[in-house]
């Protein structure tokens, strides 16, 4: 049976047919303005379209929804099928990759060198993002996964400043080495006569009978824990975990602004999303092995993963570095609240698991936030260097709050959306693994250590008197443009809105892990 | 009239005034909208608005007191927050006394402090700013008092954390005001993590006890064990600890003293740092139902002395106030340590007058002589009349003089200390005496240095001291204009000074004064408050009806007026003071002055060198020669490993061919000898 509703179809292959539009168009050598305004605008509508998939998701319904259907191969042989689908899940996720898709096309209006190739790129690397978020099928989600590796890419070796080359090629090697083992897990799946199906849910209005189903309790043809490991080391180097983390600082040190924003908030996400929806989703009632048994292992990795994360963090005097390292303090929060999974009742495993979606979410939208205001004060001051900076507030007060807000909500501070995940990861989290939990709540501590040292001496007291920017210079540096204000306020109006109540997003979140929890 | 609604009001009118000032008033003008005369950096009416929400939020206080106190505490519906598998986080609004003395208390100074703002404020840069952010602390702390979920608690306690670290960092150009508020809120989120884990741990054992009523009802029920008592208390005690600047968190506050005097007026003597002692009132139940209500009495009675100790050798007169405040906020942590939950609340009621009296005579001082630094003050007494007398009578009531507020109750604290019996409540005791008699000296010490004798050439000759010294004057010297300080400053003050008088013996009567009963503060406070006090006996024993103890109010005094006569020796008479009593004295005053060398452990120390430079230093290094390094080898071998298999396929021939021919031997030589 065959349904096809359209919505998600377009909504991923819109920013790809922007992009196509813009390739054919190439020949024309249109004004750069035109190129730039036209790959804004496709962001902005695919934006509408994400924010029209969140908000027509039935709350009351729940279970997959807007499905696109398609057997495009032969369903004997290859048991995959185009089939896309949103639950409540994924459908917070899509919307945040509309969001941060439109954040960062207006990021890159500064762009200059090859305009048309740049964009052609952001826009598929969007198209990617989407695809991995709304993909119920294994391969096709694999095939998402891993192109967005290219241009990713691209976008990182020509658009990007220090060492762009060394810093893509380390992203790539890392992205397609965790792609490996996945694709390994992938045929093991594949090549288990019992398990008749690609698709990662079942959906029984359409009477798809999806892994979770049919993988439980049967013989696989390799040990259940080699596959959960072998999907696990792909995300983990995604997400990133301890010690598997070492390319995401030099590629968010490297990459253009807009990239950063992208890299920070959605990419990352993809790996946390893996792991809700394969790690736990498929290894509930494995035989032999199920997820509960790696949770007590990996809440230690996760605790580990934000303390070094954090203390790491602290020594860093380049700014976009300093936040890559955050990210990684960050990340470590969510793989906490996947551990809930090891817990005894079901308030703690749906309540950690929707902390960790959550916590995805807010650090989508406040590092994504902390990036594109280090980017604005960069194409102004072209230092990133801390030692060289200060007294920044003074001529850029409204880069400085934007700043100052994404800081404070990455330390956690209440009425802004970091506190609200943070806090449900550490609720649900602690009764489970109580040192992990404690040992990580101190890396809430160490944040407010890194992100005030770096305000103080960034934005806070005066000029450095040596070294940083000529005093001439100085007085010249401007703040953001009225025109910046549509990314920054895109991402800050989330911020708050969920500080403050979380259920708008939550009790989606909450739906969809239902539906995955068994 | 106290319905639900009035509540939210409270806590929401000086939200919304932080809203409209942070956001429309400030920064629309400068996208051209609404830039008119009242609007932009200094608008005039960013002020005005301030007090306007503040004060009506201090209305709707006092309805609020007046309702509990004719009706008793008031019970409010729950609102769930976030609700998942079948557990829910929730908030409410909590009105019971100690809400409502804290309203009344926290609107009231606020709504003085704003007022004085305006005049003292006045064109500065950031006069909309400021008010924006008194106006977010003010909504904060009015949140902090009224929230009935742990973790609604836990927001506010944060945002009003946050609100200090703006007002403390307020002259965000000086690098000395940014480190200071970096350091404020590094210290007290350090106490956040083991109010955290309480919350942790409170949760893991049952959530519903997340609603305070229910964990009141819980305690009294007998269901919550001794231990899980103890490890919560331990954790909310730790916050406390930071927040109320308690040993040995307590250094982040004189520092503190950077932002605006008026905040230090508002955050650091009566309100926010009060947030400390607050949550221990709050919690009460739990911590006598705990087995560490000895570890409460041991760090107030050890900060009571420690601070006032400091206090004595201070030369800024802030500071000398900011140790004053670190130092009664011990009293209140002994008192509560000891059972005396009610005449802790009540020292906390009178001290948050003359304390924000204190510092904002302070600021009037500032702003006449150009400085804080009280050596280079004096003799002010001729030029500003009011404030030295309201400086005198506030001094007085924290001295501990009658009948002024301060007396009454601190000796209430001091006579439970001396009736509760233990070893603990003894030591208690002892220190609060000692540090009584500290308390008068460092305070009358600060105003005949400052008030009495010949003035020293104030601001200007501070600057031009230490730029003759070669180095850079500090900014926050101004010029001398000798002279009182303007109606919006000395209206609040002459207020608080009046309040510094009858606050103590109008609330809480000794005896019937017709129109207020006998004890009608510890009877509303504990008697009524029957949630925390179930019974006649807890009541008793918490304070409801407090002795007066003729013997220690004797000695208190005795020790009061010593510690007067002996600054009054000291620094208005120059006797007893030779050079062999001050070589005598140095070493104490060099580690009173360098505070117990306190900054140079944690800050040195600990931080910079242990944990930056060792520590993290290392973890750094690890990360980039060990793990990184190990991708770049595994890349390297890997490379040559393909350069290396890449030789075999050199696409010669010949060399394929004499490979081929010896592995095809090889295999054959293998084959034979498994075979046989």
């Amino acid at each position: 049976m065959s349904e096809f509703n359209g919505i998600l179809t377009v909504t991923v292959f819109l920013p790809a047919l922007a992009a196509l539009i813009i390739l054919v168009a190439k020949p024309l050598n249109l004004d750069d303005r035109i190129v730039r305004w036209f790959a804004i605008l496709s962001t902005v509508a695919a934006f509408v379209l994400s924010l029209v998939v969140f908000l027509a998701y039935d709350r009351v319904a729940g279970g997959v929804q807007m499905v696109d259907h398609l057997n495009w191969l032969s369903a004997q042989t290859i048991k995959s099928s185009y089939l896309l689908g949103v639950d409540g899940l994924s459908a917070p996720l899509v919307l945040l990759t509309g969001i941060l898709g439109m954040a960062a096309a207006f990021a890159s209006r500064s762009i200059e060198l090859r305009v048309s190739e740049y964009f052609i790129w952001l826009l598929l690397l969007e198209a990617a993002v989407f695809g991995v978020f709304v993909s119920l099928d294994l391969l096709l989600f694999f095939v998402f996964f891993e192109f967005e590796v290219i241009p990713m890419f691209m976008l990182i070796s020509v658009w990007g400043t220090g060492r762009p080359r060394y810093s893509a090629m380390k992203f790539v090697l890392f992205t397609l080495a965790g792609g490996a083992f996945m694709f390994v897990a992938i045929l093991a799946v594949f090549l288990t006569g019992a398990v008749e199906t690609l698709t990662m849910v079942s959906v029984p209005e359409l009477g798809i009978d999806g892994i979770p189903d049919q993988i439980s309790g049967v013989n696989l043809i390799a040990p259940a824990s080699l596959i959960f490991a072998f999907f696990l080391v792909a995300f983990a180097v995604k997400l990133p975990v301890w010690p598997l983390h070492n390319w995401l600082p030099d590629a968010h040190t490297d990459a253009p602004t807009a990239v950063s924003v992208m890299l920070a908030g959605v990419l990352l996400k993809m790996a946390g999303y893996g792991m809700i929806r394969i790690n736990i989703g498929f290894f509930q009632e494995t035989k032999g092995f199920t997820v509960h048994d790696a949770a007590g292992i990996l809440s230690v990795v996760a605790a580990v993963s934000v303390v070094y994360g954090a203390i790491v963090t602290i020594r860093q005097t380049d700014m976009k570095r300093l936040i890559a390292y955050s990210s990684v303090s960050h990340m470590g929060f969510v793989l906490l609240g996947l551990t809930a999974i090891g817990g005894e009742t079901a308030a703690h495993q749906l309540g950690g698991i929707n902390g960790a979606a959550l916590q995805m979410f807010t650090h989508g939208t406040i590092t994504g936030l902390a990036f594109l205001m280090v980017g604005l004060a960069y194409d102004r001051t072209h230092t990133r260097h801390i030692p060289h900076l200060g007294g920044l507030w003074r001529r850029m007060p409204v880069i400085g709050i934007f700043f100052f807000i994404a800081g404070f909500a990455s330390l956690g501070l209440p009425a802004l959306s970091g506190f609200v995940s943070e806090i449900m990861v550490f609720l649900n989290s602690f009764p489970v693994w109580p040192w992990a939990a404690s040992v990580s709540a101190f890396g809430v501590v160490l944040a407010a250590g890194y992100v005030l040292w770096m305000i103080q001496r960034t934005f806070f007291g005066s000029k450095p008197p040596e070294g940083g920017i000529p005093d001439d210079k100085f007085e010249e540096l401007t703040d953001a443009e009225p025109l910046d204000l549509i990314p920054i306020l895109a991402l800050t109006i989330p911020i708050f809105v969920i500080g403050i109540w979380p259920k708008v997003v939550v009790d989606v979140f909450k739906i969809g892990i239902e539906g995955i929890l068994r | 009239m106290a319905s639900e609604l009035t509540i939210w009001l409270i806590v929401a009118l000086p939200a919304f005034s932080f809203v409209i000032n942070g956001l429309i008033l400030r920064w629309l003008p400068e996208y051209g909208i609404l830039s008119f005369r009242f609007t932009g950096r200094r608008s005039d009416l960013a002020g005005w608005l301030t007090v306007a929400a503040i004060g009506v939020s201090f209305i709707l206080s006092l309805l609020a007191l007046i309702k509990v106190a004719s009706d008793g505490a008031q019970q409010f519906e729950m609102h769930s927050w976030i609700e998942i598998g079948g557990v829910d986080i929730t908030f409410g609004m909590m009105l019971d006394q100690l809400t409502a003395i804290m309203l009344v208390v926290v609107s009231g100074v606020s709504l003085l402090v704003q007022v004085y703002g305006i005049g003292y404020m006045h064109g500065d840069d950031g006069y909309t700013r400021y008010f924006s952010y008194m106006a977010l602390f003010t909504a904060s702390m009015l949140g902090l008092v009224t929230a009935r979920s742990v973790i609604q608690l836990f927001v506010f306690w944060e945002l009003v954390g946050i609100s200090s670290y703006l007002l403390i960092g307020f002259w965000l150009n000086r690098p000395s005001a940014a480190a200071a508020a970096k350091k404020a809120f590094l210290m007290t989120r350090f106490g956040d993590f083991g109010f955290l884990l309480a919350i942790l741990y409170l949760y893991s054992n049952d959530p519903s006890w997340l609603d305070i009523e229910a964990m009141y009802g819980a305690i009294a029920g007998g269901m919550m064990a001794v231990s899980v008592a103890s490890w919560i208390a331990l954790g909310f005690l730790l916050g406390a600890i930071g927040k109320s600047a308690q040993f040995p968190l307590h250094s982040w506050l004189p520092d503190a003293m950077e932002g605006p005097t008026s905040v230090s007026a508002l955050i650091h003597s009566a309100t926010m740092v009060t947030a400390g002692v607050f949550l221990v009132a709050r919690f009460f139940p739990l911590f006598e139902h705990s087995d560490i209500m000895f570890l409460v009495t041991l760090v107030g009675a050890i900060t009571a002395v420690f601070a006032a100790s400091m206090a004595l050798v201070a030369d800024d007169i802030k500071r000398v106030l900011a140790y004053s405040t670190v130092s009664q906020l011990g009293y209140m942590m002994f008192a509560l340590g000891i059972g005396a939950y009610g005449a802790a609340v009540f020292h906390l009621f009178t001290h948050a007058f003359f304390k924000a009296g204190l510092f904002l005579a302070a600021g009037s001082v500032h702003h006449a002589g150009g400085t804080f630094n009280m050596n280079y003050l004096g003799g002010l007494r001729d030029h500003m009349k009011i404030t030295y007398w309201a400086m005198v009578i506030a001094s007085l009531s924290l001295a501990g003089i009658v009948p002024l507020s301060g007396f009454w109750s601190k000796d209430e604290i001091l006579a439970h200390a001396a009736h509760a019996d233990s070893t603990i409540a003894i030591f208690a005791l002892a220190m609060g005496l000692i540090a009584a008699l500290m308390t008068a000296f460092y305070m009358f010490r600060a105003v005949f240095k400052t008030f009495h004798g010949e003035f020293r050439g104030g601001g200007d000759k501070e600057r031009d001291d230490i730029e003759a010294s070669g180095q850079q004057a500090p900014d926050g010297l101004e010029h001398v204009h000798l002279g009182e300080s303007p109606y919006t400053m000395i209206v609040p003050i002459s207020i608080l000074a009046f309040l510094a008088i009858v606050a103590g013996s109008f609330t809480n009567p000794v005896v019937g004064l017709g129109i207020v009963d006998h004890h009608a503060f510890s009877t509303f406070i504990v008697a009524e408050n029957t949630a925390v006090f179930p019974d006649h006996e807890a009541q008793v024993h918490a304070g409801s009806e407090p002795k007066f103890d003729f013997l220690i109010a004797g000695v208190s005094t005795l020790l009061a007026a010593a510690g007067i006569a002996l600054a009054w020796a000291l620094f208005t008479k120059r006797l007893l003071i030779s050079d062999g009593v001050t070589r005598l004295v140095r070493p104490v005053r060099t580690l009173f002055a360098r505070k117990y060398f306190f900054d140079e452990l944690y800050e040195d120390w600990i931080v910079s060198r242990g944990f930056y430079g060792y520590f993290a230093m290392l973890m750094d290094k690890l990360d980039i020669v060990g793990f990184d390094n190990v991708n770049i080898q595994l890349y390297r071998w890997t490379d040559r490993a393909g350069r290396a298999l890449a030789k075999v396929q050199d696409g010669q021939v010949q060399t394929y061919g004499i490979v081929s021919v010896v592995g095809l031997i090889v295999a054959i030589v293998i084959f034979v000898v498994v075979a046989q």
